[in-house]
This record gives C-alpha cells, sequence and structure tokens, in this order.
C-alpha cells in the first residue's frame, strides 16, 4: 500500500510517502530547533503557527519528492498523540481533509509506536523484541511482541534521558539544544574525572532516574567559582555522558537477559548520541546480543516512521473515523485492543 | 512569609505531601525557583497527598508541559521550562483548568506570572548548600493564607 504518513507532535512538521511500510520514497522534514533556539525555548503560538504554515508545503514536497501523486496515494496515517494538542491537531486537521477528499482510508498512530518500529525501514528485524526508547520526553524500555502489541518494563520515574541532557546543558551554559553540544564536547573529555551517581543502576528493575543526576551535575559546578570551561568543560560532558549511557545500556541489557529476548532496538532521538551508540554496541558484543539503531534521521522525529505501523493497520482494515481526535497523553500499552476484530 | 529548610529530596517531597493531604479542588500552586531546587520533588509528594496511586511515576512535564493524574480530584501538573515568554502562554490555554474540577501545581511558575490566578499559593525553591533547599511559602487571598498557617501549625 502507497501511505501518505503526516507527523506534527512537537518541534518538527513532516511527511512521507512509504511503500508497504518498508520502502521510503520520501520523507520531508521541517525542523522548528532552529525558530525555538531564536526565542531560548518553546513559544506554542509561534509552534503552532509554524506547523499551519509548514504542513502544506512539506506535504506537497513529499509528494514531489517520492514522484508520486496525491491520486495515487492509498491510505493516510497521522500522528494522534502523545504531544501537544495545538501542534498534533494541525497534522490531524490536514490528514482527516485529505482523507474526506480523496475518500482515503485514515489512521491515527502513537508517536512512540513509530519510533519503535522505524527500524524496520532499514533492516529485518523478528519479532520479539526489546525496544529502549529515549528522546527528551521519554525513556522507556517496551517488550515489542509484534505490530500493537507492546508491553511497558520500565520506565523513568523523573526526569527522560533527553530532558536531563538539554538540563544539564543548560547549568553547564551550552546553547539550546544542548543534547547535541554535549555530545560533542564528550569525545575531547575524559569519563573518568567526575564520578557522578548511577541512579536506580542495581536496584532490579527497570526503571530510570535522572534527576537526582541533574542535580549531582549542579552541586558538583557549585563547589567552583566559574562555570566550567575547556578541559574541565569537556570532562564533566564525558562523564555525565557515560553516567546517562551507562545507566540506559544496562538496564536494555538486563531487560533482553529477564525475558530472554536476544535482540534489542534503541530508538528516539538520543538513540543519535555518539555515545549512547558506542557503549550499547560494546556491551552487545559482550553480551551476545542482536542490536539495531535505526540511522540518525530516522531516530528523530519523522513522518516515515509514521507509515509503518501505518500501513499495518491500513492493510488490516484497523482506521480511524472522522472523529479522530489528538490524545496529549496515551498509554502505548493500551495499541493491542486496535487487533480485536481485525 | 513562611519558611522551612528541608535536608533531602526525601524531606522536600514529605513536605509537599503535607501539602497535597490539605489541597480541594479548584486550588492553586505555584511555583519558582532554579533548575534542581526540588519543585519535580515537591510535586510527587502533592500527588502522593492527593491520594493518586503511588506506582504512578510523577514525571517531569518538561516535554509535554501538562500532565494529569487522578487521586481523590485531577491533579494538573503544568511545567513552564521550555516556554519562552509570558504573553504566549495564554495559546496553552491553561487558565480553563484553573478554578477547575482540580488542583492546579505550575512549575516554572515565573514564567507566566501574568497569567496566574491572583490567589495562590506560591512556593519557592532555594539553594541553601549540597542537599539544602530553602522553601518559602507566600499566600494571597484568605484561602491560601489558611492553608499555609494549616500547613505549618501541623509540622
Amino acid at each position: 500500500m502507497l501511505v501518505l504518513a503526516i507527523e506534527s507532535s512537537c518541534d518538527e512538521t513532516a511527511a512521507a510517502v512509504v511503500r508497504d511500510g518498508r520502502e521510503i520514497l520520501s520523507s520531508v522534514v521541517y525542523s522548528q530547533v532552529a525558530v525555538h533556539a531564536e526565542y531560548g525555548g518553546v513559544v506554542p503560538e509561534i509552534a503552532s503557527r509554524r506547523h499551519l504554515e509548514a504542513i502544506v508545503p512539506v506535504i506537497s514536497e513529499a509528494l514531489a519528492k517520492g514522484s508520486v501523486a496525491l491520486a495515487d496515494i492509498e491510505g493516510i496515517a497521522v500522528t494522534q498523540g502523545p504531544g501537544l494538542v495545538g501542534a498534533l491537531l494541525v497534522g490531524i486537521s490536514t490528514a482527516k481533509a485529505l482523507a474526506y477528499a480523496r475518500r482515503l482510508p485514515l489512521v491515527g498512530i502513537h508517536h512512540i509506536e513509530g519510533h519503535l518500529l522505524a527500524v524496520l525501514l532499514e533492516h529485518q528485524v523478528e519479532f520479539p523484541f526489546i525496544a529502549l526508547a529515549v528522546s527528551g520526553g521519554h525513556t522507556h524500555i517496551y517488550r515489542v511482541d509484534g505490530f500493537a502489541r507492546y508491553v511497558t518494563l520500565g520506565q523513568t520515574l523523573d526526569d527522560a534521558a533527553g530532558e536531563a541532557f538539554d538540563k544539564v546543558a543548560k547549568l553547564l551554559g551550552l546553547s539550546y539544544p544542548g543534547g547535541m553540544e554535549i555530545d560533542r564536547l564528550a569525545v575531547s573529555g575524559d569519563p573518568r574525572a567526575v564520578r557522578f551517581p548511577r541512579p536506580l543502576l542495581h536496584d532490579g528493575t527497570f526503571n530510570f532516574s535522572f534527576s537526582g543526576l541533574k542535580t549531582a551535575v549542579l552541586n558538583h559546578l557549585r563547589q567552583y567559582p566559574v562555570p566550567p570551561t575547556g578541559v574541565r568543560l569537556n570532562d564533566i560532558c564525558a562523564s555525565f555522558q557515560t553516567a546517562v549511557c551507562e545507566i540506559l545500556t544496562h538496564k536494555a541489557c538486563a531487560a533482553a537477559a529477564a525475558t530472554g529476548i536476544g535482540r534489542v532496538v534503541v530508538a528516539g532521538g538520543v538513540a543519535c548520541n555518539s555515545g549512547l551508540r558506542r557503549a550499547m554496541s560494546e556491551l552487545a558484543v559482550t553480551a551476545g546480543l542482536e542490536l539495531h539503531f535505526p540511522s540518525p534521521g530516522l531516530c528523530s522525529d519523522n513522518a516515515a516512521m509514521i507509515a509503518v505501523p501505518g500501513d499495518f493497520y491500513l492493510e488490516h482494515r484497523i482506521t480511524s473515523n472522522r472523529e479522530l481526535d489528538a490524545l496529549p497523553t496515551w498509554p502505548l500499552d493500551t495499541m493491542a485492543t486496535r487487533l480485536k476484530g481485525a | 512569609m513562611l519558611s522551612v529548610t528541608t535536608r533531602s529530596a526525601a524531606e522536600t517531597a514529605a513536605l509537599g505531601r503535607r501539602l497535597g493531604e490539605l489541597l480541594q479542588p479548584g486550588d492553586f500552586v505555584a511555583l519558582t525557583g532554579e533548575l534542581g531546587a526540588g519543585k519535580t520533588q515537591f510535586a510527587r509528594g502533592v500527588a502522593l497527598g492527593l491520594a493518586v496511586d503511588p506506582a504512578q511515576p510523577v514525571t517531569s512535564p518538561t516535554y509535554t508541559l501538562m500532565n494529569v493524574y487522578h487521586g481523590r480530584c485531577p491533579f494538573y501538573h503544568f511545567d513552564l521550562y521550555r516556554l519562552a515568554g509570558d504573553d504566549d502562554a495564554a495559546e496553552l490555554g491553561f487558565s480553563e483548568y484553573f478554578h477547575g474540577d482540580g488542583v492546579c501545581l505550575v512549575e516554572w511558575a515565573e514564567r507566566l506570572i501574568s497569567e496566574m490566578p491572583a490567589e495562590r499559593l506560591t512556593v519557592s525553591f532555594h539553594h541553601a548548600g549540597d542537599d539544602l533547599r530553602r522553601i518559602e511559602f507566600a499566600a494571597s487571598g484568605d484561602r491560601y493564607r489558611e492553608l499555609a498557617n494549616t500547613l505549618f501549625d501541623r509540622r
């Protein structure tokens, strides 16, 4: 099936044309990160307006780059949640209008479901697998038994990993968004320079806690009269990043061991982090795990990943009706209810 | 201004819990203070005090801007950290939740000060060395003065 997918749940306005949930014909992403950086944060009015301005050009570009006409599209998948309602509604309204005008089936997709399955656009990965989903808003470990069949094994109890990166970057005086900047500086730093704590590392659960780690960085910084620069800044970045990566990789591998599932997928924006990729790859070799990362363009928010579950549901005639509405909070584990009667 | 110093994250959460036990639907609590000052710990305690299921993690709403919990009444947990400006917050429709069926608690309230109800409890968090936090309560309006007094009488 030729699916047009639309994503507007956070800072990116994106559209993609994907065949059979596997072959990307086009994937266009318009990011507002630069706009937000200018203001030092999200301005909701501007965020929604930018989505509105971008959505139609982004869809037109996706169709043009995929060399397909709207008449060729056989179904539409759109991110329904979780996310900011104002942002989600831009994508949803557009998807509904297109579906109604072209009499196409439409399905609302869970944003994280897209992240977990994005890897299928590049690799053959068998079910079941363990998924570590790490982004600004998420730090979850799931068991993925198949399309729509997700079980939460653990999650952060306070801050998400991406949020910890951004907030520590702020404490260090780095520019927004700071996660990538920490990764860049960490390359030249000594990861053993500062011994930051590893909260919940050996608590026997698959949960995370990063709030205390953020506070540990703050307490470390307060010992010095001036903000860190040069070698000391690099060392703090490397030490902090290593602590986060050690916790993430340890828990993901522990989940694989506990479930007896030897396949791990790392997904979400923080999966772009080079330290996490390296640490996870090393540990996977030691533990004998089959490890998959989507390429960086598919880790950050995009619409192609939305087409993967989208194609599955549409092929199984699991569709949303015209009442499809934004769901700011939406537990992923409930997705299995969609399979009933399909 | 009433003030208290806590010595750990757990003590900060316990203080939040005692406040949570006293809160009623329609109440508004504004939290201010720097990163790592204990606001989310305090919010976690408030959730417990409102009888939110302890098994439910009270996570940071920084990226979602608001999380909703269901205890003995709805608990609306806001976080305005990612917002840049004060005027634009009106676009989020936050005020529709204020004076509603639940308790509103807003972290980084300093970013939305013009939108806040005039009558509210403002709790400010200050670093006081290592794990010490000085937590100040400022009440405006009869309901909140009574609330603050009850909270401190109970201590």
